[in-house]
This record gives C-alpha cells, sequence and structure tokens, in this order.
C-alpha cells in the first residue's frame, strides 16, 4: 500500500525581550542559578503579572510577517499543571482568544516549486525554568532563571506531506524570526523548540491517521531524523496489523533512538481557564500599524534587493538568504571588497563547504567578512590566481591571518611582471623543442589545446604563480610571432 | 442535570494535588453537583448578543515597558527556601520520564 504523511507543527520562538513576560527580571542568558528569578517568577504570594509590552509588539510583527490577523482583543489563560519548575502551578498562555490568527508562510523546495503552509495561530505564552537531574544527593536542583521568559507558540495546520517540507518551513520560520530581531535563533540554547505532529494515512483517502507527538526538537537535523523514523515506525505497525496509539514521544539525537513519553490515557488534564490576574489586551489600529512601520527587512524582500542591487541571480538570491546570518556576511563581504558576484561564488562555493566540513554555523566562521573581502580583493586585482586564492582561504581557514598577511608570509603573490615570466616561457621553449616544432605545424584549431602544455610547464616552474592570462598572452606571442 | 461522581472528584483532587479521603469525596462530589445545578439554571438566561466577559474589571490591561527592573534577591528567597544547593533549589527528585 501507498502511504501519505501528514505532519503539522508547534514552534516555540523565544521573544529576545530584556525582560519577562510578567516582571522586569532579566532574561540574560548565562547568569548564575535563580540570580534572574524575581517574587513574581518565583510566585511569591501578592505578587500580580504585568505584562511586557515588547512581547506584544514582537508577537505583532510575527504575525504581520506571516500574513495573518492581529487580534485586537488578546486573553491570557492558566494551564494547570504541577512540575518544580512551574512555581505557580499552572503557565500562564492565551487559547481561545490568542494574539496572532491564521496566517501562512510560503516556503521554497529542493525542486524549486513553492508550497504554502497554513498557520493556525500562534499565541503568547511564557517559558518554564529548568530542572537538572545530575544528582543532587537525590534531589533535582531547579534553576527559575528562565521561567517567566517570553514565548510565541506557532501551530501550523498539517499542512506537510515529508521531512523536507517541514524542515524548509522550520527554516523559513528561523529566517523570519531571526530577520526581525524576534528571536536569537540559537537553537542549541533552546530558543526554537520543535513538536511534530505526525501520522500516515493511505494515499488518497480523507480522513487523518492517529498521530504521535514528538517534542522538544531543537536541531533541524534532528527534526528531519525524528520525523524519518516515527513515519518508518507508523507504517511497520500498519503492515503489521497493529493500530498506532495516540501518544507523545521523544527523540534522542544522540543515540538516534525514539521512545513514548506518554499515552492518552494519562494524558494531561490541563484545565484552562481566563487568568483573574490580567485583563483583556487591547491593541488598536494605531498600534498595530507603528508595528508595521518599524518593521526590518523580511527575507523575502531581501532577497529582491539583492537581485535588484547587486545584479545576483534568482537562485544565488535565494540561497544567500535562506538564511540571516548568511545574508548578513554576504553584505559584510560585499561591503569590504565591492565584488557581488565573486562574493556570492565564495560564500556559497568555499566557505559553506568549509563550514560544513567543520560543522561550524556561519556565525561561528574562522573567516570573517572583512578577511573574506579582503581575499576577493586580491583575486580581483589579479595579485592572486584563482588557484592560489584557495591556498590563501585555506590558510585563513587555520587562522594564519588576512590575505595580504599570508600573501605576504608565504610569498605567494602571482607573477605578473612580463619580464620575469618572459624568462620562464623562453626556458620552457628552449627545454621543449619537439613540442614547439608541433605546435608551429599544428593547424589553429588544435592550436589551443597544445597551448595548455606549455602553460601547465611554466605554471609548474612558477609555483602557480605566474598569471595565467600573462602567460598566455606571452607564449603566444613567442610561439607564433 | 449534571451529576458529579466521587470518581471524579478523585481525578480532580489528583490533578489539583488536593487531598479528598474517599470518605470525604462522596460529600464533596454532592456539593459540586449542587454548584453545577445553579450554573445550569443560569444557563437558561438568555445572553443572545452579550459579549462573554474576560474580567469583571471593565478596562483592558497595562502593559509595561521592557526595562530590568528587578535585582538579585536570590539569597533573601533562598534562606527561606527547605534546601538549596549550588544556588539551585533542591526538590524531591523528579525524574524525567
Amino acid at each position: 500500500m501507498e502511504w501519505e504523511t501528514v505532519i503539522g507543527l508547534e514552534v516555540h520562538v523565544q521573544l529576545a525581550t530584556d525582560t519577562k513576560l510578567f516582571s522586569g527580571s532579566s532574561t540574560a542568558y548565562g547568569a548564575e542559578p535563580n540570580t534572574q528569578a524575581s517574587a513574581n517568577d518565583l510566585a511569591m504570594p501578592g505578587t500580580l503579572p504585568v505584562p511586557n509590552e515588547a512581547a506584544f509588539r514582537y508577537a505583532v510583527m510575527f504575525g504581520l510577517a506571516v500574513n495573518a490577523e492581529i487580534a485586537k482583543r488578546s486573553v491570557f489563560e492558566r494551564k494547570n499543571y504541577f512540575y518544580p519548575d512551574l512555581p505557580k502551578g499552572y503557565q500562564t498562555t492565551q487559547l481561545a482568544e490568542p494574539i496572532v490568527g491564521p496566517g501562512y508562510v510560503d516556503i521554497e523546495l529542493e525542486n524549486g516549486q513553492a508550497k504554502r503552509i497554513r498557520i493556525h495561530h500562534a499565541h503568547l505564552e511564557e517559558d518554564a525554568g529548568k530542572s537538572l537531574h545530575e544528582d543532587f544527593h537525590g534531589m533535582t536542583g531547579i534553576d527559575l532563571n528562565r521561567a517567566g521568559t517570553p514565548l510565541i507558540e506557532v501551530v501550523t495546520e498539517p499542512d506537510m506531506r515529508n521531512a523536507e517540507e517541514a524542515v524548509a518551513f522550520a527554516k523559513k520560520l528561523h529566517n523570519i524570526v531571526t530577520s526581525l530581531e524576534i528571536c536569537d535563533g540559537d537553537m542549541s540554547q533552546g530558543s526554537m523548540r520543535f513538536d511534530v505532529n505526525v501520522s500516515v494515512r493511505p494515499k488518497g483517502q480523507a480522513e487523518l491517521g492517529t498521530r504521535t507527538e514528538t517534542k522538544n526538537l531543537n536541531s533541524f537535523r534532528f527534526m528531519e531524523e525524528a520525523i524519518e523514523l516515527e513515519v518508518e515506525r507508523q507504517i511497520d505497525v500498519l503492515e503489521s496489523g497493529g493500530t498506532i496509539v495516540q501518544e507523545t514521544r521523544l527523540y534522542n539525537g544522540e543515540t538516534k533512538v525514539a521512545r513514548s513519553m506518554r499515552t492518552k490515557e494519562d494524558s494531561d488534564d490541563y484545565r484552562y481557564f481566563p487568568c483573574p490576574d490580567l485583563l483583556p489586551v487591547i491593541l488598536d489600529d494605531e498600534y498595530i500599524d507603528t508595528v508595521r512601520l518599524q518593521m526590518p527587512e523580511l527575507p523575502e524582500a531581501r532577497r529582491a534587493r539583492f537581485i535588484a542591487d547587486y545584479g545576483l541571480t534568482e537562485y544565488d538570491a535565494t540561497q544567500l538568504t535562506g538564511e540571516r546570518a548568511m545574508a548578513d556576511y554576504f553584505e559584510a563581504t560585499v561591503k569590504a571588497c565591492g565584488e557581488a558576484k565573486l562574493a556570492a561564488n565564495w560564500i556559497m562555493a568555499d566557505l559553506s563547504a568549509y563550514l560544513n566540513k567543520a560543522e561550524l554555523t556561519i556565525a561561528q566562521s574562522q573567516i570573517t567578512p572583512v578577511q573574506l573581502g579582503g581575499l576577493i580583493t586580491r583575486l580581483a586585482d589579479g595579485t592572486l590566481s584563482s588557484k592560489i586564492a584557495k591556498q590563501v582561504f585555506e590558510a585563513m581557514t587555520l587562522g594564519e591571518g588576512d590575505a595580504d598577511t599570508i600573501i605576504e608570509a608565504r610569498g605567494l603573490k602571482q607573477v605578473s611582471d612580463t619580464g620575469a615570466l618572459e624568462k620562464m616561457v623562453d626556458e620552457v621553449i628552449a627545454n621543449n623543442s619537439q613540442q614547439v616544432e608541433n605546435y608551429r605545424a599544428a593547424d589553429d584549431s588544435k592550436r589551443p589545446k597544445m597551448l595548455g602544455f606549455f602553460v601547465g610547464q611554466i605554471m609548474k616552474a612558477s609555483k602557480g604563480q605566474a598569471n595565467p592570462q600573462a602567460v598566455n598572452d606571452i607564449l603566444k606571442k613567442k610561439l607564433e610571432g | 442535570m449534571a451529576t458529579v461522581k466521587p470518581t471524579d472528584i478523585a481525578k480532580l483532587a489528583h490533578l489539583a494535588r488536593i487531598a479528598v479521603s474517599e470518605e470525604q469525596a462522596a460529600d464533596v462530589a454532592d456539593r459540586i453537583t449542587e454548584v453545577l445545578n445553579l450554573v445550569d439554571q443560569l444557563q437558561e438566561a438568555d445572553t443572545d448578543g452579550v459579549e462573554p466577559m474576560a474580567h469583571p474589571l471593565d478596562t483592558a490591561q497595562r502593559l509595561r515597558a521592557d526595562q530590568v527592573t528587578e535585582t538579585d534577591q536570590r539569597e533573601a528567597f533562598q534562606a527561606i527556601a527547605p534546601a538549596v544547593e549550588d544556588g539551585l533549589y533542591l526538590v524531591p527528585r523528579v525524574i524525567d520520564e
């Protein structure tokens, strides 16, 4: 039987506000445990929440970026459950009246086709603290610095049909929130976390299959692996006559193993109700319009600008604006060297290959945009051949400094000096009299290929530093002249 | 007519982490049933065109500027905690299963 996969996502996006959603505690990362947990964050009796305007502004920006309706009235509710890193005994969140209504995001697939993924809604809520399960004499350690950090939870419709589409959507969302600067996008620190709802059904069947939810995936790769593993598991179960149990699952990216966390029978009953400590939040048109005017450039606008301003191809512009950090890197490189096309090529080819191999993000690159710009400048002005430029690049990845320093230290300057090149050409001609004779006897159509032999000899003699164009010119003159 | 059973009470008590003994459960169930019957009566009121009330105060929420106003008071808070170590609050072991 042919199966169809159906995927919906819930994405938690940590907002890059300076303070928490309901208190004036700092959200700065990496502070000593519990030094950023105020009386309100600790649920001390008598404290009251006051919502952070910036969290609403960021949520509105997100809503506008995903073509959604913005709710002028939104209401906080209490989601009740007990866990030590949730001191209040409930999470303040939104349910019936979320800030961001239905919207959509268009994703581009590998085959170049676009697909629209609908967003059901997005709501504002607070994060919980962290439980540390290392052994504290048989106890669990609680750090509440993260408690109360604002999140938006983005809920999609079940519009994705395979892991590739889900990852493309996740990357697009990452690009949008980092471009808006409402989230730092650092997934290793949990700034974006994905819950994946997966079900399968016989192809052509309208009714959805029973779904499972794999929670808290914090990398695009883990997300892809978890989906593929779960699809395979569900198909195996169904084809061997079993049924899928609705359950929550956990995927371990290190061991590549998924396991069931809890089934529906003992699933939570959160007993939501409107939070009596908070009034409805009312936003007017003027507020929303002001936010609209303050929106930073979105990925699609930036892509169009790259084509118009830098003369990039559609393909190059799409690649370079697929990730906020890469687009920033490109623009900084162009600023340093003024060579947009060369910068695009180097970033997409050599730099990307180096980052992949070293398993680094572009932000962690050993080579700064200014350094890459310096290398490109030396390539464009003829100091370096493209072959030697790759050597310089290699040296830069090893931290040997900027291009000029490496060229100087390794003596890599391209030889364009006619006198020196002529001497080399003369030597090669003198040492290869047979080939010279053959060349002179050959007809014009065969000569270019034969010229390659001489160029090769000279490049070898110059250790790759001869300017190939100059060598060509001199050779032709001497051989044919 | 809504009827709450003692088993419903046991489940709710568990979710709310409230100790309700089996003997108490029947009594509590009866009393909550009475409250729900009162709600049933209220349901009979015609509420067409009435917007649901989110809060008894007829005003909008005030928002706060995104500025750090809280200072570190960990020492004071941890002085009243039953167990702390390395700046962490310690609680009976929770296995994340």
